[in-house]
């Protein structure tokens, strides 16, 4: 369904200096600095995959997925998506594909929802009978119903987050992005909209590609799992190849009594408090019990918790072993 | 087209629901072109006539080019408020609909409260004309006519023009409110008053000269060719390097992003 | 002080970021300029005996108010007072030391006197090396430009503590854009800034020179074209620092009443 080869952007960006004397210099001169933000970045998704595209701020997420909805043009490589190039073909491709910006709703902010989805049936042709019928479906989906004629800019976070899911499958898209659409949702909305994703996903066929920094997303929905970091891609494959990758690593908590005790190579500190010492592992090079056997002679020790590490942990690990 | 109808109707919606601030915007807007008229009416009645034009000449000139302006106000407000679409990411989301990109950023704003401007320059012409001294026929009408569509579309394509420069940048744009709100505001003097030069530039650089002050020449029956009569057409070109440039705006936003 | 001058620095520093935008600026209003001024040209054809100041006066009027636009125009609001106001973020504001009406008094003069400080300059030049009528030309004397740089500081503080009068109106939830605007306007020109107050019919121009409106552009830029001089500049000077007093003084009152009632109902 996506085909991607040898994808580069680079951007010109002015750089802006702080300061009186600084600005004042910047009225007769511009500095400009020139960023990569894509280099060579290829992948393959089939239809029906669900992806996790993630990696740290800048990394250059928003730039490969503003590539893939035909937003942006890039210097070169190529892209076919459902058999069309995205930026040259933007009418016919736009129509086989559903956007979710998580911080930009799409919605009317002074009308009900009902009519801004009505709006959005008109602008891609909708067939009335069909469209009658997926709505239907994703209000009773997402729990709609009560919402459907309030006004979006009288809903909450979480509600306003399913209206906007529901309105980016209203044309029946085979393609979804989703950029942080979880962010700043609370607990119950956040499972609610990852159920529904899924659901999306298995039951309609829908390919979907998420971006995200919220790892229990990634945990809950996507069966595989791509790291982008300073522009180029450093990982694709599954959660489990994730943790393979480092799943030699153990988190060890030691809740203890005395003075903070001294680390040994193999051991990383992740936090220290009065009383409470969490390390990393480093299992290649130190077993479990050589660390407790460094530690435990330190301290008069309270109590002990091993952990794999979590996809959070998992991931900060990858970002510090490729510094990104 | 009747998807143009269906945003129009959201609009409205929204709209009325803040009927207190709707009118109030409308009243601050029709103030806005009153001073302006007021500070007409105070130079005239000091100096009688400027440029061989009296009065009701002039008040004729002052309520075409607004009636102009506020006609293009209410279709391509969207292209004037473009720089906020980018900002704030409307722009990119209207990629990513199966539409039209002009037609969207139409349908973006429909700012109603334009109508109270549009009113009061029909009011304003109702009290002109008859006073103008014109010998009214079939080609003056059609003279009066030409002059307010083709400079309705003319301050259109103004405004694709200014949006077509937010492409490049966002700072310095305030330029082009020279050629806008200042082809309207410098338009309620016939632009001959402002010298050759002047005229000039109005009338081959930025063709505002062309619906206002040659047709008006034949409304008055100080020119008989029918070119003066006709020549509103011909600003009609300019739509061409707007177009132009709003496509290479355009595409040199999608190869460098917001 | 300091916490006065450290605000002043960063609305200047501010100001001075966007060059492109800098240069058009000053393009639109020589732009501007230059037509107001044929305009008046045309009608000084028409009837020099009807104009009420000679004809390099009034360009001399037309460059000044162009270069201290900024100082002058009466439409232009801090966004962030109004979102303070109206986002209740007002209790952040009360908890700092400095007092809120002289805060956002400083901010507003701070933030027109960089704009003025940027755009008069290069104006003023190139206004002063233009050809014949349409140059702006000097003072008749030091005393003359005196009593202008006096008359500025006034009019300056006139036209914040009006524009403070409309932020505190925003207070009131009826205080809708459009009334904004039409406070504006209208103040705009009674000051003299679409047509100048000498251009006015008798009855009309008797009226707005005892507004507090006078007392914005229209006080120094005729003490500097020399059309108000000696004693009359004085009195100018009176009345101008009169309507500064008055409007501080209201403003300050309204205020204090507005904020009363915020802490009462909780914002």
């Amino acid at each position: 369904m996506i085909r991607v080869r040898g994808i580069n952007k680079s951007f010109r960006v002015a750089r802006r200096k702080a300061g009186l004397s600084r600005a004042v210099k910047a009225l007769f001169s511009r500095e400009q600095e020139r960023v990569q933000a894509l280099k060579d970045i290829s992948f393959d998704i089939a239809g029906g995959e669900m992806v996790g595209y993630i990696g740290p701020n800048g990394a250059g997420k928003s730039t490969t997925i503003k590539v893939l909805c035909g937003i942006l043009t890039p210097d070169s490589g190529t892209c076919e998506i459902m058999g069309r190039v995205p930026w040259k073909e933007r009418l016919a491709h736009v129509r086989d594909i559903g956007v979710v910006f998580g911080q930009r709703s799409q919605l009317w902010w002074d009308v009900p929802v009902d009519d801004s989805f009505e709006l959005i049936r008109d602008i891609y042709r909708v067939d009335k009978a069909l469209y009658q019928a997926t709505r239907d479906e994703l209000v009773a989906l997402l729990g709609l119903e009560e919402i459907l004629m309030t006004p979006a800019r009288s809903l909450s976070l979480g509600q306003r987050m399913r209206c906007e899911l529901a309105a980016s499958l209203l044309h029946r898209p085979r393609l979804l992005f989703l950029d942080e659409p979880t962010i700043g949702l609370d607990a119950v909305s956040k499972l609610a909209v990852r159920q529904f994703i899924k659901r999306m996903n298995l039951q309609e066929g829908t390919t979907v590609i998420l971006t995200t920094h919220d790892m229990q997303d990634i945990e809950a929905l996507a069966q595989r799992i791509i790291l982008i970091g300073r522009g180029r891609i450093l990982l694709d494959g599954g959660l489990e190849a994730l943790k393979r990758h480092s799943g030699d690593r153990k988190i060890l908590t030691f809740e203890y009594r005395g003075e903070k005790p001294g680390l040994c190579p193999g051991m990383e500190l992740v936090s220290s408090q009065e009383g409470r010492l969490v390390v990393r592992l480093d299992q290649k090079r130190l077993s479990t019990a050589q660390a407790l056997a460094h530690i435990i002679p330190q301290v008069e020790l309270i109590d002990l918790a091993t952990a794999s590490p979590s996809a959070e942990e998992m991931v900060a690990a990858l970002y510090q072993e490729y510094s990104i | 087209m009747t998807l143009y109808f269906k945003y129009l109707a959201l609009h409205l919606k929204a709209q009325m629901q803040y009927k207190m601030s709707f009118a109030l915007t409308v009243l601050g807007q029709i103030l806005v072109s009153f001073t302006t008229l007021l500070g007409l009416w105070f130079m005239m009645t000091r100096f009688h006539s400027v440029a061989g034009f009296t009065l009701p000449q002039v008040l004729l000139c002052f309520a075409v080019m607004l009636m102009a302006f506020s006609l293009a106000e209410c279709f391509g407000r969207g292209f004037d408020l473009f720089p906020r679409m980018i900002a704030n990411g409307e722009f990119d989301r209207a990629l990513v609909r199966p539409r039209g990109l002009v037609f969207q950023v139409m349908a973006s704003q429909m700012e109603l409260t334009r109508i109270g401007r549009l009113v009061q320059a029909v009011a304003v012409l109702i009290y002109a004309l008859p006073r103008a001294g014109v010998l009214w026929g079939p080609d003056r009408v059609l003279t009066l006519v030409l002059m307010i569509l083709c400079g309705c579309l003319l301050f259109f394509c103004l405004f694709v023009v200014y949006a077509a420069f937010s492409f490049f940048t966002l700072e310095g744009l305030e330029f082009m409110n020279i050629f806008t709100d200042g082809g309207r505001e410098f338009g309620r003097y016939p632009f001959s008053i402002y010298g050759k030069e002047a005229l000039r530039l109005l009338t081959w650089f930025v063709p505002l000269a062309l619906v206002q002050y040659y047709p008006l020449l034949y409304l008055l029956g100080r020119e008989t060719s029918p070119f003066y009569m006709l020549s509103p057409l011909l600003a009609l070109l300019f739509a061409g390097p707007a177009w132009l440039l709003w496509r290479f705006g355009l595409s040199r936003y999608k190869s460098t992003g917001s | 002080m300091r916490a006065y001058a450290a605000i002043f620095r960063m609305k200047f520093t501010g100001g001075l970021q966007y060059r492109a935008a800098a240069l058009a600026g000053l393009a639109t209003q020589f732009a501007w300029g230059f037509m107001e001024i044929l305009a008046f040209m045309a009608f000084h054809r028409a009837n020099p005996a009807a104009f009420p100041m000679s004809l390099s006066q009034t360009v001399s009027y037309i460059w000044l108010q162009q270069a201290f636009l900024a100082l002058f125009m009466t439409w232009f609001f801090d966004r962030d007072i109004f979102d303070a106001i109206l986002s209740g973020a007002i209790a952040y504001e009360l908890a700092r030391p400095a007092d809120l009406y002289g805060r956002w008094f400083c901010q507003s003069a701070a933030s027109r006197l960089s704009r003025a400080v940027l755009r008069c300059f290069p104006v003023l030049i190139i206004a002063c090396m233009l050809p014949g009528p349409f140059g702006l030309k000097a003072p008749e004397s030091l005393a003359q430009l005196g009593l202008f740089f006096l008359s500025m500081g006034l009019s300056l503080v006139v036209v914040v503590s009006f524009s403070m009068l409309i932020y505190i109106s925003a207070f009131h939830t009826l205080s809708p854009v459009g009334v904004r605007i039409m406070a504006a306007v209208a103040a705009d020109f009674l000051a003299g800034g679409t047509v100048p107050l000498p251009f006015f019919p008798a009855g009309f121009r008797q009226v707005a020179e005892l507004l507090p409106f006078a007392a914005m552009q229209n006080m120094p830029l005729r003490i500097y074209i020399g059309h108000i001089t000696g004693a009359d500049a004085l009195l100018g000077l009176g009345l101008q620092s009169f309507w500064a007093l008055a409007l501080i003084i209201w403003g300050r009152a309204l205020m204090k009443r507005a904020l009363g009632r915020v802490v009462v109902q909780g914002g």
